[in-house]
């Protein structure tokens, strides 16, 4: 699908690549996300989705989907509802009509198991939201322990073995606050991992971060779309669009305006609106 | 001046206002502020949640408890308690409770209620996003509470939990209205019993100052130590 060059890994990020030794121990087989086939299978359709805050419409018909091992970039201006529609998705905001279907489970549906869906989709902040009471290995296994049940054992396991993946073995016993916002950010990201989600979610996983810290967060993304994960990112970096998007969704006053194939979206976005966001953010 | 006074008499007494009177003070301090803080931190989850009738009912026994006078809510449960028990229980007499159980229960429900607004404040300043990185990670309300919001609110309002123990410390001494006999109440006795007011009520004052200095001091000292790093 996407025919960008591989980036050269930094030392300082020495993502695995997929094939980790096989785990005996319950945990996922193989690789340390779900190795991405893309089989066409739909891993998240929204559904002609509205939501209202009191009298203002936030979301209006908003109808898009994201397939298995797909990286669907959100973008647009701020206050376009991108960042309330990829929280729509598990349910973190409420939305009141139309329909989310995760991994064939309806987000808008009493019978659902709210807290079952959110463990399998994993959600990364633009504020990182680490626990800051807890050293890095517990923000790792708690919700492993707590939610998935795993034994101590198994979850410290799975934990260390994603932050050696985002380049933080040595960080181990600190917390949070001892932390740059970047190394944070790759925590939160491996902490996401850590729970087997079948869909990574990002909330402007850089935009809270300083300049030279983008780049360590970023290369962790770039290596989990190469291996396959199902990814939906909202974010303003257009040069993590170009590198590893299969599509982009332009969102504007709470609509999906546009819905394309990277290279027409980049290409010849056709609404006037994409075309202006896209001079304003790609001047500089 | 002071040969009128005879402080022999606290040297002599020290055994029975320590291993009597302060044991009595120190217990019923210590577990009337654990319980109450739980009971307290419940009340708090009550107040916060959004369901209609837990929340009023919540914030009419906070502002109710913090509105009477302490004496007056002892003399209030002394006195009710064996009724509501021989209710509860179907008697048909009123159950006998005893002082110190009477006590005890008085001054949990009345410092939860205080202890209540200091871990509603501690949990309103946990921020919102924590809660959510909670649920998305699968957590449910009592999952995220025992493992996310809780253990910071508590951390951040331990000082303030702590100050609140140590005017619990001194308010236990109004249990004298239930012929109880704490730290205060054996000194007293002792006093009217040698005709040594002033030297008893000195060192009573005295070694209620000390004991809370220290702890104040103590508490300032914990605050570094338990704080999150941000």
């Amino acid at each position: 699908m996407t025919s960008t060059p591989m980036p050269a890994p930094t030392p300082s990020n020495p993502v695995a690549p997929a094939g980790q030794a096989p785990t005996d121990d319950g945990l996922q087989q193989g690789s340390l996300i779900q190795p991405g086939t893309r089989t066409g299978e739909t891993m998240i359709a929204i559904d002609n989705v509205s939501k209202w805050y009191g009298d203002f419409q936030v979301l209006t018909n908003c109808t898009t989907s994201v397939s298995k091992g797909e990286v669907v970039v959100v973008c647009g201006p701020s206050g376009s509802g991108k960042s309330t529609l990829i929280k729509t998705v598990n349910a973190l905001e409420p939305f009141q009509k139309g329909q989310i279907t995760v991994a064939g489970t309806k987000v808008l549906d009493k019978s659902t198991n709210l807290p079952k869906l959110r463990s399998r989709v994993g959600m990364v902040f633009q504020h990182f939201e680490l626990f800051p009471h807890l050293t890095i290995t517990d923000n790792l296994t708690i919700a492993q322990r707590k939610v998935l049940k795993r034994s101590g054992e198994d979850a410290k396991k799975r934990g260390l073995d994603l932050l050696a993946r985002v380049g933080l073995s040595a960080h181990a016993h600190k917390f949070p606050g001892q932390l740059s916002g970047g190394q944070q950010q790759r925590v939160a990201i491996a902490r996401a991992l850590a729970m087997n989600p079948v869909v990574m979610l990002f909330d402007e996983p850089t935009s809270a971060l300083d300049p030279e810290m983008v780049g360590e967060v970023l290369d962790v993304m770039v290596e989990l779309a190469k291996e396959g994960m199902t990814m939906m990112v909202v974010t303003h970096e257009m040069g993590f669009a170009r590198k590893v998007a299969d599509r982009v969704i332009f969102m504007d006053r709470g609509e999906i305006v546009e819905d394309a194939q990277k290279e027409d979206f980049f290409g010849k976005p056709r609404s006037e609106r994409a075309q202006t966001f896209l001079s304003k953010i790609l001047q500089h | 001046m002071l040969s009128n006074f005879d402080f022999s008499v606290i040297v002599s007494s020290l055994p029975y206002l320590f291993g009597q009177g302060m044991v009595f003070t120190v217990s019923l301090t210590a577990m009337a502020a654990g319980m109450g803080i739980v009971l307290g931190t419940l009340i708090a989850m009550a107040r916060l949640s959004g369901v209609p009738g837990l929340k009023h009912i919540a914030k009419v026994y906070v502002e109710l408890m913090r509105s009477l006078p302490l004496v007056l809510v002892i003399f209030w449960f002394y006195f009710l308690v064996p009724y509501i028990g021989a209710y509860v229980t179907g008697a048909s007499n009123p159950i006998q409770v005893g002082a110190f159980p009477s006590a005890l229960i008085t001054f949990t429900l009345f410092e939860a209620a205080y202890f209540s607004e200091i871990m509603r404040a501690g949990i309103q300043s946990i921020p919102k996003g924590q809660t959510a990185a909670a649920s998305a990670l699968g957590m449910n309300y009592w999952q995220a509470m025992q493992n996310v919001v809780l253990p910071q609110a508590f951390r951040n309002m331990l000082p303030l939990l702590l100050t609140q123990t140590i005017v619990l410390f001194q308010d236990t001494s109004l249990v004298y209205v239930l012929s109880l006999t704490d730290f205060l109440g054996a000194a007293s006795k002792v006093a009217q019993r040698d005709g040594r007011l002033v030297e008893m009520y000195l060192f009573a004052a005295v070694v209620y100052f000390a004991i809370c200095l220290t702890a104040s001091f103590l508490v300032r000292r914990l605050q570094a130590r338990v704080a999150i790093i941000r």
